[in-house]
């Protein structure tokens, strides 16, 4: 059967099962790697992707569901040419060890920062809490996190953004 | 020396002067060096007055190419595992090169075009392939210079390079590498005195050069072998109980045979895996498949569930080989204090973020796989004997997969993908473990415990040390088809080989039970337990995580007794200058002479070690506080201090200190593996809850000692035991309480703690 | 018959008798709503009270829940100011940290007992009966005492009371002292002979401590609960249905002492399903109380449908029609739930609930299952225990409907539910306000 759903923008018309989860259409029928399969049960976050601008697993998310509703992939919020702000803090603050997380957790993150361009610390941590990383980048990553905060108010942010440390 | 044929088919090389023309692979043979003492077989030394893993591949051209146009192609034996190695490689082959990184191309671990240089594990990469190719480079950079010399007619010592890929001489003649190579064959073994470029000279050694991997990361590009997509590529799940030592019965064929998409059913012997078009089709597949009732199949029984308790005598009722590590004997006087202690550590899991997968395609009578196991060349062995191929018609090459820590699934999921191709020639398989396969299937960080008794004189110094460790091995790592889970299902079964530990001075479930600090009447004991009751192997420091915690929890409860500090109780016994440096760097940085004192819910703890006594020097001090409502314990701050020799890029050391530093807490703090009577119980995240953002410290902050030109020391696994120790240092210093089971959980806190 | 003649000076005496009778009533009202103000005390200290007395306090309030009401959203322990929803308006629980100005730090364990028995406040006002106390006036003098020096040993916070938001005119306390008098009229428990110690200890325990008919029970107008053979009949909680426990529920399978302990010792019951919503904290709370209470409560509580069959009709299954009647809920149950919840998932194999039977699907209003699939929720025990996702981000409230009502025509044998859509954008509203 034909479902259509709309990714970054582009339309693609596919002959898919629609209970098929978003995850599998993404990375096997559109070929884009980003959203990951990590459990597969909604715990871990690596499939992480937004649906009208929130953040959802799509490894739990029919396909069939989401025709006619907006999706937006890790590739939709910049290329290696030309990345996004997140992405540049992610690379300026090295925020990977494995990498595989990694793509779920700008999801995740670019979500919060769509609702609240100005999180403090704790609702940065509580926020990411649904994303797993097993490698221990979690320090990266809110670092990456605080200077796309920072990047997106004009503040100036030295090599290495200070570490704050937890109230 | 006379070089050595390679068993396998030459590759065809590129013409235009390329510089490679062959390269010579060492035949098996049971010389292990390379990969830590983990793996097998490896490479066997055949010049050993060389650095790394030149010792195996002594050949010029096996390591290094520079084409027509400059560029430089660099082959390691060693993989990308999320460590940074590509990166730090890449720097070391353009520092001696002495050209720019990005005209660096490496190529890691693929058996038709890299040495084996054995796993990449034990944090020997830089060790082993980083000295390789630094010295490699080194000559190679020597023969161009000295070619350069013979084509200006000058002494050699007057050509110099200027980084850019040029050759110079005084009066200002260049020559690019690039139109040297025509002339120059690198067709030639290594000496052992190339001079090395001067770390007062470095250009991208020891700079934080960002990592090549990390853009595609980012941006959804090609990076993992998941990513791959062949043409022709077909889906496949393969068919298991819930977990080791389980099976299912009578899975129902029928209901998935006529699944529209399904194109094949592999059964042979106890091996049953279903193909697809889609991925989802076989998905649905296996879910029908899994609806059969499972048995467990006559086992041991499985661990102990629960407490420190249940580990030790588990433990304890298996038979044990002794092996003595260490017996120093010195005269002594009295003790004035005594302290005995046990500790444990359960079963855990590696966790792999991403579940294993892998590529297999069986043409012509060739098999290709594509693996992230830590051990290319051992897959090529394993494959080879479990489908029945030459190892010269088995090609096994290296993508990334996600952090594996360790041994996970990769071996297994790599031998399950080429059964499968066998069995359906001409196309590329793409087999997947589901989550639930990768915690009931992959082998577990095995449970451990150690009883250490030490004694204290008059003068505070330690008289006599004693130290037990009773452990499974550690070193399961498949080197033929019985190591892997095809293996034991195929008909008749290729039999699970018999655990062996590894010798010191690198150990397994003995690794880092020798202190490096000098105590007098130091006795070591290895209790080797080769029965498994669950299957395991390497996971990142091996037997260092409890040695290491239970030696440094040890020193703090000998510190406490006497009222002395803990960390002049270590500079007082460590005469090695550079851990001292190491432990006083943490010290400084983390304010310890002013650092909050146990109230109750703060307080601060640290700890030491040097991986292995030969890899990289670790502190890590702590400061935590106690939700004395709950046991939570909160790590406010952490600092580590680590002396790794030259670090080759010092952001890709933080960054692996940092993350063992915040895996390690996870371990220690909250992880064990669940055992029903009949099967793993710990199957998902929800059975098996790791670290997640509210739980992180609030910050980590990672030094690194420099330390120009100094040989490189795997830093890898550096920090798994320091961390672990510093933990429960800093909770006995806030609460009083000493909790020596891991997992150091809220629970068991809050039970010590009771309701005050 | 004389017939009465308005005069004057009758309508005067019927007048001033009226208003005197008013008056006296006002007053009496008013006397029997006044409360005394007990004196302030200084706070007392740790070491006043015995270790063993701290331990039975701490397992008592693990019983009680203290910590659920009274601590807000990621606050402190016990600093309060979680909001209560009633429908009567929102409530903010009080800071029971011994902190003098803005907890119970000043009371005396006399003071502490009043407010526990009766409701009143240390300093005379009135308390809503948000705080139970027509529960836990049933208990025991000396275990008052214990969770009194439990309370008093916890760390001062200062925490002011946020103000509460009543509907006019339920803000005027006094009031209250009407509601007692029609509803506060229970007395200290006592054992029933006819049942051995475990029961009574658990009935001592559930009707006292852990009210737990509170959400159980249906309440009437005035939002007490109703008794007699309405208690545990089934209640409403935060928009939870809380189950009947008397065995007039729908739940497919029975309850027994064994499978209440262990559903409310690790959140999970195979055959019933987790604790979700308010039972999430409840559980947290029993998971860590002593077992030997757990286990007393469960049975008594298993008691109470001990008449009932043991299964109801055959746990039902029929997949095959209910993909026929609602074809979009079936692939949405493929894609989004067989994963976790279909045969052959792995937490099928691992112990998870069957949704052939668990009671949320076979409940007369389909509120806990939409709730569970919009909301999901934590592992009430830790961090390891049953979970479940949102799929508020994923699934439409078109898509909720579909799927809850292809649950109900799979997997139970009742009328199908009714109004879904609305159900579901109920929820949602209800998630998105701050």
């Amino acid at each position: 059967m034909t479902v259509t759903i709309t990714v970054n923008g582009a339309d693609h018309a596919l002959d898919v099962d629609p209970a098929t989860p978003l995850l599998y259409v993404l990375r096997d029928d559109l070929e884009l790697n980003g959203a990951k399969y990590g459990c597969g049960l909604g715990q871990c976050g690596a499939c992480t992707v937004h649906i009208d601008g929130k953040p959802a697993f799509s490894c739990l998310t029919p396909v069939g569901a989401v025709a006619g509703r907006r999706i937006r992939t890790v590739e939709g919020l910049g290329s290696a040419e030309a990345p996004g702000l997140l992405q540049q803090a992610f690379e300026t603050e090295q925020a990977a060890q494995c990498g595989y997380c990694i793509a779920g957790m700008l999801m995740r993150a670019q979500a919060l920062l769509d609702r609240n361009p100005d999180p403090d610390e704790a609702q940065i941590r509580a926020h990411m809490q649904t994303n797993l990383c097993r490698c221990g980048t979690h320090m990266r990553i809110l670092r990456a996190i605080r200077r796309a905060v920072a990047m997106r108010k004009g503040v100036q942010v030295g090599a290495q953004a200070a570490q704050e440390v937890r109230p | 020396m006379s070089p050595i044929q390679s068993p396998l088919s030459r590759r065809g090389f590129l013409t235009g002067g390329a510089l490679v023309v062959s390269f010579a692979l060492a035949p098996k043979a049971f010389a292990q060096l390379a990969g830590g003492g983990e793996g097998g077989a490896g490479p066997a030394v055949v010049a050993p007055d060389l650095k790394g893993s030149l010792k195996s591949a002594p050949w010029l051209d096996a390591w290094i190419r520079i084409d027509a146009d400059g560029r430089a192609t660099v082959f390691t034996g060693k993989v990308e595992l999320g460590q940074g190695i590509r990166t730090a490689l890449i720097q070391v082959a353009a520092e001696e090169l002495d050209i720019p990184p990005a005209t660096v191309t490496l190529v890691t671990a693929d058996t038709g075009r890299t040495p084996d240089e054995g796993l990449t594990a034990g944090s020997h990469s830089m060790q082993d392939s980083g000295t390789a190719i630094q010295n490699a480079a080194a000559n190679v950079r020597m023969l161009l210079a000295a070619e350069a010399a013979r084509i200006w007619d000058l002494p050699a010592g007057q050509v110099g390079t200027g980084g850019d890929g040029r050759l110079r001489a005084p009066d200002g003649r260049t020559l690019s590498y690039g139109e040297m190579v025509a002339g120059l064959s690198l067709h030639v073994q290594a000496v052992p005195d190339a001079p090395l470029r001067k770390p007062a000279d470095y250009r991208t050694l020891g700079r934080a050069l960002p990592r090549v991997d990390i853009p595609a990361k980012l941006t959804g590009g090609a990076a993992y072998l998941h990513d791959m997509r062949l043409p022709g590529m077909l889906h496949a799940r393969v068919v298991r109980g819930p977990s080791v030592g389980t099976v299912l019965q009578s899975p129902d064929l029928d209901s998935v045979a006529g699944m529209p998409g399904v194109v094949k059913i592999v059964r042979q012997g106890g091996f049953l895996a279903v193909v697809a078009e889609r991925q989802w089709t076989a998905i649905q597949a296996l879910r029908l498949l899994q609806r059969a009732a499972y048995t467990r199949t006559a086992q041991p029984p499985l661990p102990a569930d629960g407490t420190g308790d249940a580990v030790a005598a588990t433990l304890k009722a298996l038979p044990a080989r002794d092996i003595a590590i260490m017996d120093t004997s010195e005269p002594a006087g009295p003790a004035t204090r005594s302290v005995k202690a046990r500790y444990t550590r359960p079963w855990i899991s590696h966790g792999s973020i991403g579940p294993s997968c892998a590529i297999a395609q069986y043409v012509d009578g060739t098999m290709a796989v594509w693996t992230h196991s830590q051990g290319t060349f051992d897959v090529r062995r394993v494959v080879a004997e479990l489908v029945g191929l030459p190892a010269e018609k088995v090609h096994a090459i290296h993508a990334e997969g996600a952090g594996c820590y360790g041994q996970n699934g990769a071996d297994d999921v790599a031998a399950d993908a080429a059964v499968i191709a066998r069995a359906l020639p001409g196309r590329p398989i793409r087999l997947q473990w589901m989550r639930e396969q990768e915690f009931g299937w992959e082998p577990l960080g095995p449970g451990m415990m150690t009883e250490l008794e030490a004694e204290l004189g008059a003068d505070n110094r330690i008289l006599s040390w004693r130290h037990a460790v009773w452990s499974n091995p550690h070193n399961n790592r498949p080197v033929g088809a019985g190591g892997v889970l095809a293996g034991n299902e195929a008909d008749p079964p290729f039999p699970v080989p018999e655990g062996k530990p590894i010798p010191m001075p690198e150990g397994d479930g003995s690794r880092n039970s020798n202190p490096l600090y000098s105590f007098a009447n130091t006795h070591v004991v290895y209790h080797f337990l080769k029965d498994m009751p669950a299957r395991v192997s390497a996971l990142r420091s091996l037997g260092a995580h409890l040695n290491v915690f239970s030696i440094e929890s040890m020193l703090d409860e000998l510190a406490a007794a006497a009222r002395i500090d803990p960390l002049a109780i270590r500079l007082d016994h460590m005469r090695d200058e550079r851990a001292r440096e190491v432990m006083q760097t943490a010290a400084d940085r983390f304010g310890w002479s002013k650092r909050v004192k146990g109230d109750g819910r703060r307080g601060c703890g640290m700890a030491f070690a040097r991986y292995k006594n030969l890899g990289a020097y670790c502190a890590v001090a702590m400061e935590v506080e106690v939700d004395r409502e709950t046991g939570r314990t909160m790590v406010r701050r952490a600092v580590a201090a680590v002396d790794c020799g030259q670090p080759a890029n010092p952001d890709g050391v933080r960054n692996q200190i940092e993350g063992a530093l915040v895996q390690s807490l996870s371990w220690t703090g909250r992880e064990t593996v669940r055992f029903a009577a009949d099967r793993r119980a710990s199957f998902d995240w929800s059975s098996y809850p790791i670290l997640r953002f509210d739980d992180v410290p609030g910050s980590v902050e990672v030094v690194v000692v420099d330390r120009p030109g100094a040989p490189f020391l795997g830093t890898a696994e550096a920090a798994q035991g320091p961390s672990a120790a510093a933990l429960a240092n800093a909770v006995a210093d806030a609460t009083g309480v000493r909790l020596r089971d891991m997992p150091l959980s809220p629970e068991r806190l809050k039970a010590a703690l009771g309701p005050a | 018959m004389k017939r009465t003649r308005w005069t004057g000076r009758t309508a005067g005496r019927w007048a001033a008798g009226g208003a005197l009778a008013c008056i006296v009533g006002i007053g009496a009202f008013l006397a029997i709503a006044h409360r005394s103000d007990l004196p302030t005390i200084p706070p007392p200290k740790a070491t006043d009270f015995p270790a063993e007395m701290l331990s039975h306090g701490a397992a008592l309030a693990a019983i009680g829940d203290c910590i659920v009401c009274h601590t807000a959203d990621g606050g402190v322990a016990y600093a309060g100011g979680r909001a209560l929803a009633t429908p009567f308006g929102t409530l903010y629980s009080t800071n029971i940290t011994p902190d003098p100005e803005s907890g119970i730090g000043g009371w005396s364990k006399e003071a502490f007992k009043r407010a526990m028995r009766d409701g009143v406040s240390r300093d005379g006002r009135h308390l809503y009966p948000a705080l139970p106390y027509d529960h836990y006036r049933q208990v025991h003098d000396g275990d008052l005492d214990a969770i009194y020096a439990f309370l008093m040993t916890r760390p001062p916070v200062s925490a002011p009371a946020k103000a509460n938001e009543l509907v006019f005119p339920l803000g005027f306390r006094p009031l209250l002292a009407g509601w007692k008098l029609l509803f506060l009229h229970q007395e200290e428990f006592a054992p029933r002979p006819d049942r051995d110690a475990e029961w009574n200890h658990g009935a001592y325990l559930a009707e006292g401590l852990g009210h737990c008919s509170g959400c159980h029970s249906p309440r009437n107008i005035a939002g007490a609960e109703k008794t007699g053979s309405d208690a545990y009949s089934g209640g409403v909680a935060e928009g939870w249905v809380a189950p009947a426990l008397n065995g007039s529920g729908p739940a497919a399978v029975r309850w027994t002492a064994d499978s209440l302990f262990t559903y409310l010792r690790t959140g999970v019951d195979g055959r019933h399903g987790a604790a979700a919503g308010p039972m999430g904290p409840v559980v947290h709370g029993l998971s860590r109380a002593p077992e030997a209470n757990v286990r007393a409560i469960a049975t008594y509580i298993a008691s109470l449908s001990a008449d009932r069959a043991p299964t109801a009709p055959a746990a039902a299954d029929r997949a095959a029609e209910a993909a026929r009647t609602n074809p979009a809920g079936a692939a949405l149950f493929a894609g989004a739930c067989a994963g976790c919840h279909e045969n052959g998932a792995p937490m099928m194999t691992q112990g998870r609930p069957d949704l052939s039977t668990v009671t949320a699907l076979q409940l007369d209003r389909p509120d806990n299952a939409v709730r569970a699939i919009l909301q999901g929720f934590h592992a009430p025990t830790g961090p390891a225990g049953p979970a479940m996702p949102s799929f508020a981000a994923s699934l439409t409230d078109v898509q909720v409907a579909d799927l809850a009502a292809y649950l109900r025509s799979r997997f139970s044998e009742r009328p199908a539910w009714t109004a879904l859509e609305t159900a579901a954008a109920t929820v949602r509203k209800e998630e998105s306000q701050p």
